[in-house]
């Protein structure tokens, strides 16, 4: 509390005409209060810029991590798609590549994210749902058909069977012609938080961060202009969390993909400048805004105090953004529109590297063109038109600004304290404790909502008696056919003799502890299915059985 | 006549869904309002669902699906409780499921669908007024 804090509510006698306050909750969307005023009081005494803020570029970064940011480089203007069959998503991609996207981001369907083909009992009714269908090398071959992969930056949002997949497009290059070296793009690859979050795993997580780590270190080696992780606050939000609990469990799972590359043996400035992360950017504008720069000026102590990090790319925090599904109603969906450009703007001052506009009718379907074009646009208004882009950190050294970024900050260094003191973050998720903070938060939003103390527009308030109701698009059943038959045709098409030797010598690199890319590579050459490469390590590594946690 | 015993209700993912925000939420709603939850965890199969639901002598089923799988996903839960003779568990359900699918899953014998936006107090009271304890031999 500050000497500005008032004891509320005061409406009854007392003086009026702007003393009186409004006899509502003064709290972010994640429940943290907010005082009436700030001033330099609320930075505390030892607060100086050289060490809170430095400069644009330089440690901490809280700044940003250019010194010219978007005056050098506009954020990459990068959208999520992926629906249907390979050719469907490929149409999609050299759609929105004619419209000025400037990278790629495919989605993959449930039943690739789980490690499971097409044609898995399983999968019935999800095949090429929620995204792209990928069963085996000739669907990969299809989504980059008369896409130059040495000229777009593919952004891959793949965690359980991330290395399958990974191969899989460098494969496509070869058949390109595509030198490795020129490849770049980004991978998810972060498990962790599939157990805290997402939900979609194959392995228990110690087995699946030596996949990690052998991709870490093959990618080092040959790819090395890939983003090997990014690593996710984005579901962890979706999931309910708190904007801290988000900052705070996405920090801490980036702390355990670093120390298992050094517990692996690699060089930290090697693979550290190849960590990304991913963000997520809800409705409280501020909080948002605060959060990105706590994160950047955490990262940074993170990697050169606690990992004795030199290379100064190795503090820098990037991130990709996207704006908060969560947050879009499908009541009145076109005011969806509205909080995407406040979020997406939010993105933009904290300092993003790239971002994603949701559409405004995902809480309905998966986005229609149309709403795809307006999504984009968004960003285009933003970075050509509104003018936030000529300067640096244009907040920076705002009394509210910083002292709320040093707020989220020390809340979120308690949280990893707390999992630091569990032993790391795989073992606090073996015990449940993010998940359970998750639920226990997303449960307190929810009662917030259904009692008016948190409105959101059009679903507690004002709502509509009729509305209209955008085109939406529709994937049929015969996507599923399709694609079942494709796999038919590779699999009765493929040398089986082939597929079976390069699984086993991929088993065998899984008991050995030899690098699994290699031979995983060799598996999808032969047209092996993503499916039969997720269960031939099943046996060495097991599967991943959640304890729910209610 | 005894007082009639507090209603059981599974609450369930199908399918490879993995969102299960939702769900929680719900199944925590519907303990706080005195029903008995038994809760399946994530990426169950029909078959599953529907045989947990039978050894559990459950009251009603209430599926949170958000993956677009829903068409093919609550009618397979109907059909096998009706080929295991207990079409009379009640099915509800919730998630990403546009307007227009909702009259196929009504007649295919799904009894409620909430869509986003809707309140715990809206689904425990739909509860409330039309679930009824099974009558069990």
């Amino acid at each position: 509390m500050s000497r500005h804090d008032d004891p509320r509510p005061r409406r009854s006698c007392g003086p009026t005409g702007g003393s009186v306050e409004r006899d509502v909750e003064f709290t972010t969307v994640s429940g943290l209060s907010i005082d009436r005023l700030y001033t330099r009081d609320d930075l505390g005494a030892g607060w100086n810029d050289a060490e809170r803020l430095g400069e644009p570029g330089e440690f901490p970064f809280t700044r940003g991590i250019h010194p010219t940011m978007y005056r050098g480089r506009l954020w990459t203007m990068r959208q999520f798609a992926g629906f249907g069959t390979a050719s469907a998503t490929n149409r999609r991609f050299r759609y929105l590549l004619e419209q000025g996207q400037t990278g790629l981001s495919t989605a993959f369907d449930l039943p690739t994210l789980m490690g499971r083909d097409s044609d898995d009992d399983l999968a019935r009714g999800e095949v090429g749902r929620e995204g792209v269908a990928i069963d085996t090398l000739a669907d990969m071959e299809l989504l980059f058909e008369r896409i130059p992969l040495d000229r777009v930056s593919t952004s891959m949002t793949i965690n359980a069977p991330a290395a399958a997949l990974f191969a899989m497009y460098l494969a496509v290059a070869e058949r390109q012609g595509v030198a490795f070296a020129k490849l770049s793009g980004t991978l998810q690859n972060d498990i962790l938080k599939e157990y805290i979050a997402q939900k979609e795993w194959i392995y228990p997580p110690r087995p699946s961060l030596r996949i990690i780590t052998d991709l870490m270190a093959y990618a080092a080696e040959h790819v090395p202009r890939w983003n090997t992780i990014s690593i996710s606050g984005y579901h962890i939000r979706e999931a309910g969390s708190t904007a801290v609990q988000e900052l705070a469990f996405t920090l801490a799972d980036g702390l355990a993909y670093v120390q298992a590359g050094i517990d692996a043996g690699l060089d930290v400035d090697v693979f550290a400048r190849r960590l990304s992360f991913f963000f997520n950017s809800h409705n409280d504008f501020f909080e948002e805004i605060a959060k990105l720069r706590a994160a950047r000026r955490m990262w940074a102590h993170f990697m050169r105090d606690r990992f004795a990090a030199r290379d100064p790319r190795s503090w820098m925090l990037r991130f990709h953004t996207q704006t908060a599904g969560c947050s879009l109603t499908a009541q009145q969906p076109y005011n969806n529109i509205v909080r995407v450009t406040i979020q997406a703007l939010a993105g933009v001052l904290g300092g993003t590297q790239s971002l994603h506009t949701d559409s405004f009718d995902e809480a309905l379907a998966l986005p229609s063109d149309d709403a795809v074009t307006i999504a984009l646009r968004t960003q285009q208004i933003l970075a050509e038109e509104s003018g936030v882009v000529n300067t640096v950190d244009p907040l920076g050294g705002s009394y509210f600004v910083e002292a709320l970024t040093d707020r989220i900050e020390r809340e979120a260094l308690e949280y990893i304290r707390r999992i630091d003191e569990m032993g790391g973050m795989v073992a606090a998720i073996e015990r449940g404790f993010p998940q359970k903070e998750i639920a226990d938060a997303s449960y307190r939003y929810q009662r917030e909502v259904d009692d008016g103390r948190k409105t959101i527009v059009g679903v507690n308030r004002y709502r509509a008696t009729s509305e209209s109701r955008p085109e939406l698009l529709r994937i049929g059943p015969e996507t599923e056919r399709e694609q079942r038959s494709r796999l038919h045709e590779v699999k009765t098409s493929r040398d089986d003799a082939a597929v079976q030797s390069t699984l086993d010598r991929l088993a065998r690199a899984g008991s050995s502890g030899a690098n699994l890319l290699p031979p995983m590579l060799d598996a999808v050459r032969a047209y092996a299915t993503v499916g039969e490469i997720s269960r031939a390590l099943v046996p060495v590594f097991g599967r991943y059985q959640e304890t729910s946690v209610l | 006549m005894s007082e009639p015993r507090r209603l059981r209700l599974l609450v369930g993912k199908v399918g490879l869904d993995g969102h299960d925000r939702g769900v929680k939420i719900v199944a925590r709603a519907f303990r706080d309002a005195g029903f008995e939850v038994i809760y399946t965890g994530l990426h169950q199969s029909p078959e599953v669902v529907v045989e947990t639901a039978i050894q559990e002598d459950v009251d009603a089923i209430s599926l949170s699906i958000l993956s677009g799988a829903h068409n093919y996903l609550f009618p397979r839960v109907l059909e096998l409780l009706r080929e295991r003779g207990a079409s009379d568990v009640v099915v509800f359900g919730g998630g990403i499921i546009p307007e227009e699918d909702i009259p196929g899953l009504c007649a295919a014998g799904v009894l409620q669908i909430f869509t986003p936006g809707s309140s715990t107090t809206e689904i425990v009271t739909w509860v409330r007024d039309h679930v009824r304890p099974r009558a069990i031999d």
